[in-house]
């Protein structure tokens, strides 16, 4: 069974293979996709695991620190790079980008899912991230 | 129906005015609108206002006088002052009252917004893991804009080198000196590809306009400024707005695209017939996407106007003739109203030194916000 990492409705999910996934919810009879699955989606889509590889649709890099709250990440700010992540068939989401220099990513750079330290600093605690693909080996 | 008129507007500076409350701002554009079409506080027979961060706009009445009167709060987001001014002309159409206020102000501390995931409808980690930006939404959008239009990084210097040029003619901005392309271009970046001089900044300021029916226009003598359409609309399926985890793989129409047909429909007019236009620049990526969801230009269309000046005080289509959002700073519940203060002004000829040339007619507003609201208006007199 699945293991619930981050509340009632998880957006990250830990497969039995050791594996994480991104939850979204689908309503195939609309052919719509939607993420996160919030309690108010719940009637109208499925849960349902998003694809692990997509390509970089746009991006951005974060470079000043969002205020707290709401941001929960530590007071020693380092800049970051964000993207929405095309998967195709499903829909865009948008994630941190790492293992990756600013300068070599460019739209349509293929990328998978990782998990990174959650930037809350809770031990053992995880959040999702893309990486390159071509990363994959190293 | 009555056609349904501006016929006083006034304003509160906009930036920072320290030891000045946002609804004191209010009060003080309150005064000046009424000054402007020389009535009373007490003339006012109805009035719709709002902020978005600084407290509730019918507790003026203390300062303006008890008289009575009928006053709403509106809180509508980044379209609270186009709100309130569609309820109070809805209302002068209908017949029911022929004089009313529509006032916004707002006051918000420096730096960027700090907008709460769980008011927004998002799980609290959209926030905790530094996603919950309004600027590097903007920043992803024209990135992509820019990709599939090409767009370049100096149309995006040509935005804001304008608007700071602009507002050093306008008494009500608040950045009023120019800055070089150059300067603007070498600023830091902030979310790429927008950079420092790009971006408007939280403000303060309020903006208050007396609106009549056009039987009382004529009774006051007062110029009339028809407000031909005050529209007000939020997302469609499938749009690409501020705060999205996910974006569906269709993207399809916008806020903007809906608020401003409905718009053109209402007044039976179209972008052609504008002579001058006020729309939502945030940061200087959002003028340029915002051109063409206006339908001022086609998509892709703006590398070129920009090149050949064509949204400049004297081109084609003048944009943004105050020095906009980037340049006069975004208290919320101000911000759009400030808009339709300038068309006003400059429909009025009394822009001064900013005064768009060759007598314009027609003016367009469009102001645009989380979490996808557009209100638009069209001025003609």
């Amino acid at each position: 069974m699945d293991q619930d990492i981050t509340g009632e409705i998880p957006h990250l999910v830990l497969s039995e293979d050791g594996s994480y996934y991104l939850q979204g919810g689908h309503n195939e009879a609309l052919g719509k996709y939607v993420f996160p699955l919030m309690g108010g989606d719940k009637e109208f889509f499925e849960p349902v695991p998003l694809k692990r590889e997509g390509t970089v649709w746009s991006f951005t890099v974060q470079r000043f620190r969002p205020k707290t709250p709401p941001y929960a990440g530590p007071d020693d700010f380092i800049p970051y790079l964000v993207a929405y992540v095309d998967l195709p068939g499903q829909l865009k989401v948008e994630a941190r980008l790492v293992d990756i220099e600013e300068e070599e990513v460019d739209i349509g750079l293929p990328v998978e899912l990782t998990v990174i330290p959650d930037i809350n600093g809770t031990p053992g605690s995880v959040m999702h991230a893309f990486r390159p693909l071509e990363k994959r080996a190293a | 129906m009555t056609d349904v008129g501006i016929i006083g507007v006034g304003i509160h500076p906009f930036g920072r005015t320290e030891g000045r409350s946002g609804i004191d701002m209010g009060i003080y554009a309150v005064r000046e609108a009424l000054s402007d079409c020389s009535l009373n506080w007490e003339d006012v027979q109805f009035a719709y206002g709002g902020s978005d961060a600084s407290g509730n706009a019918d507790t003026m009445v203390k300062q303006l006088g008890l008289s009575g009167v009928q006053f709403v709060n509106v809180k509508n987001g980044c379209a609270t002052g186009g709100s309130a001014l569609y309820a109070v002309a809805s209302t002068i159409k209908a017949g029911e009252y022929d004089i009313g206020l529509a006032v916004g102000f707002d006051k918000h501390p420096r730096g960027a917004f700090n907008p709460l995931p769980e008011e927004w409808g998002l799980p609290d980690w959209y926030g905790a893991q530094g996603y919950m930006l309004t600027t590097q939404f903007f920043a992803m959008k024209i990135k992509r804009y820019m990709h599939d239009f090409n767009i370049s990084d100096l149309s995006l210097g040509r935005i804001s080198e304008k608007s700071f040029a602009n507002a050093e003619l306008a008494e009500h901005a608040w950045r009023r000196s120019p800055v070089s392309l150059a300067e603007i271009m070498e600023s830091p970046m902030v979310n790429d590809p927008l950079r420092k001089y790009m971006f408007c900044s939280p403000a303060e300021g309020g903006v208050a306009l007396i609106l009549a029916s056009e039987k009382k226009v004529r009774e006051i003598g007062a110029p009339f400024i028809k407000l031909d359409a005050a529209i007000m609309r939020t997302r469609p399926q499938g749009s690409f707005e501020v705060f999205a985890p996910s974006i569906e793989n269709d993207i399809d129409g916008s806020a903007t695209r809906l608020a401003s047909q409905a718009a053109f429909d209402l007044a039976g007019i179209g972008p052609e017939d504008f002579d001058l236009a006020q729309i939502q620049d945030t940061d200087a990526g959002t003028e340029i996407i915002h051109m063409a969801e206006n339908g001022l230009c086609a998509d892709g269309e703006q590398e070129q106007w920009l090149a050949e000046g064509k949204t400049l005080l004297n081109g084609q289509l003048p944009i943004n003739t105050d020095g906009g959002c980037i340049a006069c700073g975004e208290p919320i519940g101000a911000s759009g109203l400030r808009q339709v203060y300038e068309n006003v002004v400059q429909l009025r000829g009394q822009a001064g030194a900013r005064q768009v040339q060759n007598d314009p007619r027609v003016a367009y507003s469009h102001v645009y916000g989380a979490p996808g609201v557009s209100a638009v208006t069209i001025l003609r007199k």
